[in-house]
């Protein structure tokens, strides 16, 4: 009996082969036989569960242990120095569990203890500060939702459709809501009188980690959004997400959002650190790069179907959905369009993100069993249109790495199955 | 609320004391406990450090008080970046030999002895005009923009596994040596505090500040198409072709074998049989026996990714027996890239003129070559590999 309880199907679904269950979910509609998952008492309607002490602190079913972090191991040299991918493919509404929120470490997910937790502010300040993770929690403080994403999400598209799965070209994201400190308040606690004119000013500010990971950020932007949070969905910061203290940079390249956050210091101008040269610089055709990207323009991808997620049951009530984000502002419009961008249809907006937040797109329609070439594409606030492929690389060519935003294509196939594909 | 107390009193863990309980009781309930208990906590934390204390009684001009004035040694401690105008470094110098020293030691494990990046690891040399390539390769020597970004980035976060353990003088000779290693200085060239900010890297000025609101956003904030948008739509490209995308379980081992990106490690389907050396099989004379020792020497910078002699195949790069006098990018079972492939079509020889050029700027000679070595600079090394090379027939 507990066989039943193991899904046969699932490992079915990530090869992609749906055809193999369609069958049984649409034969569902007329049943010949009564279903003795209802005609028989079945054990867990007979046997009591588990108890309350059983699970302090729980994790998913077992059922759902596939919706996991995945790595893309010839990405890079050493998974100590590298990046998962959030497996949104699976995952509904807008906020990502922090258990499944895609990580990447320079130096790897260190154990820093909120007693061992020291931040400092020094530089153009009037009073260089050393904080305890204590003091931090007596600050006024905000919640904010804001998804985070790696600047080199999708980046492995740029010269072709690569990765077969939704969770490998667009996983290098989540979006969380952060409890924590406006970066401001601090700034101003150190007093800012010294720096003078705060315009051409700026704040470095880097890690605890052997990375020591260090992005340099204007101070308009310091003053404006960021926060200093130890918070994530309601509970601490995971490890692998900066326990105990993490900076947030709204709409900004993930980089920038140095965990473990040691240090903030106040300069008359930037760095130039290793991970804002030689890594997070776009390099154009020509062979010259562009620096200081630091926004994550709009864009958009639809989970489902996808690669990962292809269609299980047969032609009729479709749901297509997706994800929508902007580093400008908040997502105002999703179309999606069935026919490789011919023609476009208006989808409803699950919920209406908040600004520099993910916002979930639904289009509720019916699938008449043929192919599709789905796309989605999104529009902010400021009125952007997300690029399509062809367009990006008539401006940047096929080097830029990092800051790819391009219409995604999936080609969904009579079967069911999708495949990451490039039109004309 | 007795009952909870009971609860909350493990999760506290270890933490010895009244005053510790009254933190974490404060943390969950601040409301509930008199405004005393903070203060007498923010006291006991500091008390635990040497640190003075001096900022819960004044109010600085932020108005909350909160944390403390940090110490000079403190700051010395973290404050440690460099910027390019040298702003950061500490007094100190080292040299090319020093350098080419301690890199072998503890750099050269990642990146290569000669900084030319093993396996998936950063290539830290060559890769000059390549930015406008198909595939750039990305160096200190060819893209980074400033000397101090390499000191600072050496000095904090390197070697990987152990930062913060060179001195100041190793990070100066190492990079110093990574100049070398990028033909940008000679070898008798120290670096130091005094003349490393005037260092000026050759790709200073490849870089211009974002420009997308004038390139892109003015173009892309229009209002999109909705219908007719185009008359017809093909697909040009499947992931399926590539198929890079990782098993979804159990097969990391499968995926790892995978060619790197770039095509790093392609192993030999079909190695070539054992051959026996035989020297002057090519040239007309047998080659100076003492070049050929010599060149076996300088031959090592070439051994991560080459093999030459008997049992040799294809690795990284093609196996080189047989290679003067043959033609180039002449390997059936070898994944060139296209400009070998071009030059095999066209039935080019690697004889002494064509390999001595190639050697000696293997990007600009073969534009779009895998090979990431940056070439010899002596023209005695390249005589000598090509003397080595013509020891071993085919």
């Amino acid at each position: 009996m507990n066989d039943l309880l193991k899904s046969p199907s699932r490992r079915a679904f990530l090869r992609g082969s749906a055809a193999a269950v369609a069958g049984s979910v649409a034969g569902a509609a007329s049943a010949q036989q009564p279903d003795p998952l209802i005609t028989e008492v079945q054990d867990w309607a007979a046997i009591t569960g588990e108890g309350v002490d059983e699970t302090p602190y729980g994790l998913p079913i077992r059922f759902e242990d596939d919706v996991v972090r995945r790595n893309v191991p010839w990405l890079t040299a050493d998974p100590i120095s590298s990046i998962n991918f959030t497996p949104i493919h699976a995952l509904d509404g807008t906020i990502t569990p922090q258990g499944c929120a895609f990580e990447r470490h320079h130096s790897g997910a260190i154990e820093l203890a909120k007693e061992d937790y020291r931040l400092m502010i020094n530089g153009l300040v009037d009073t260089p500060l050393v904080f305890h993770y204590a003091d931090l929690e007596r600050f006024p403080r905000e919640n904010h939702v804001y998804f985070c994403e790696c600047a080199a999400n999708t980046g492995m598209e740029w010269a072709g459709a690569q990765l077969n799965g939704v969770q490998f070209t667009h996983g290098m994201i989540h979006n969380m809501e952060y409890s924590g400190v406006p970066l401001r308040t601090l700034l101003e606690e150190a007093g800012l009188d010294t720096a003078g004119d705060l315009s051409d000013k700026w704040v470095y500010v880097e890690g605890a980690d052997a990375s020591s990971n260090g992005r340099s950020i204007p101070m308009e932007k310091a003053l404006d959004d960021c926060l200093v949070a130890f918070k994530a969905n309601g509970e601490a910061l995971r490890k692998e997400h900066g326990y105990p203290v993490r900076l947030v940079v709204p709409g900004w390249e993930g980089n920038m959002w140095v965990k473990w956050l040691r240090r903030i210091e106040v300069m008359d101008g930037p760095v130039e650190s290793r991970e804002e040269t030689s890594k997070y610089t776009d390099v154009l055709a020509d062979g010259t790069a562009r620096k200081w990207t630091w926004v994550m323009d709009a864009k958009s991808v639809i989970t489902s179907p996808s690669p990962q997620a292809p269609i299980s049951h047969g032609p009729g009530p479709l749901v297509i959905s997706g994800l929508a984000w902007s580093g400008h502002g908040r997502i105002t419009r999703v179309d999606v369009s069935r026919d490789g961008g011919m023609t476009w249809e208006t989808a409803r907006l699950g919920t209406q993100g908040d600004s520099k937040a993910l916002t979930r797109f639904y289009l509720d329609t019916t699938w008449d069993g043929e192919e599709m070439l789905l796309q989605a594409r999104a529009m902010d606030e400021t009125g952007y249109v997300q690029p399509t492929k062809a367009q990006l690389r008539e401006v940047r060519g096929e080097n830029s790495v990092y800051h790819n935003n391009c219409i995604q294509t999936w080609h969904v196939k009579t079967s069911g199955e999708a495949e990451n594909v490039e039109v004309s | 609320m007795s009952k909870f107390l009971k609860i909350f009193a493990p999760a506290a863990g270890g933490a010895a004391g009244v005053l510790t309980m009254a933190y974490m009781l404060a943390d969950q309930f601040v409301v509930d406990i008199p405004s005393f208990a903070p203060a007498l906590v923010s006291q006991a934390n500091a008390a635990s450090t040497d640190a003075a204390q001096t900022a819960s009684t004044a109010t600085p001009q932020g108005g909350f008080g909160l944390g403390r004035e940090a110490l000079g040694e403190e700051i010395a401690a973290w404050d440690v970046d460099v910027r390019p105008d040298g702003q950061g470094l500490p007094e100190g110098r080292g040299d090319v030999a020093t350098g080419e020293q301690v890199f072998a030691e503890v750099c050269a494990v990642c990146h290569g002895d000669f900084a030319e990046g093993v396996g998936n690891w950063p290539v830290l040399a060559g890769g000059f005009d390549t930015l406008d390539n198909k595939d750039p390769v990305k160096t200190v020597g060819s893209y980074w923009p400033y000397l101090s970004t390499v000191w600072d980035y050496v000095h904090r976060s390197m070697p990987f596994g152990n930062a913060q353990s060179l001195s100041p003088d190793e990070v100066y000779a190492i990079t110093a040596y990574i100049l070398y290693s990028n033909y940008l200085v000679e070898d008798d060239f120290e670096l130091s505090h005094e003349n490393l900010a005037a260092f000026e890297m050759p790709n200073a000025d490849g870089f211009i500040v974002d420009d997308r609101p004038e390139t892109e956003y003015t173009i892309w904030r229009t209002e999109p198409c909705m219908q007719g948008c185009k008359d017809s739509v093909e697909i040009t490209m499947r992931a399926s072709v590539l198929d890079v995308t990782p098993e979804v379980e159990g097969a990391d081992e499968e995926a790892a074998a995978d060619p790197a990106p770039e095509g790093a490690e392609m192993a030999a389907a079909d190695p070539a049989p054992p051959q026996s050396a035989a020297p002057g099989a090519v040239e007309d004379a047998a080659p100076d026996p003492e070049l050929v020792a010599a060149g076996e020497k300088v031959f090592r910078k070439c051994k991560a990714c080459h093999m030459v002699g008997k049992g040799a195949r294809n690795r990284v790069g093609p196996m080189l027996n047989g290679v003067m006098g043959a033609t180039i990018g002449g390997h059936e079972d070898f994944a060139y890239s296209s400009v070998f492939e071009k030059a095999a079509a066209e039935g080019r020889v690697w004889d002494e003129a064509s390999m001595a050029e190639f050697l000696a700027a293997p990007k600009s000679y073969m534009k779009g070559t895998k090979m990431s070595f940056a070439g010899l600079r002596k023209q005695e090394d390249i005589d000598a590999i090509i003397a080595y090379l013509s020891s071993f027939g085919d």
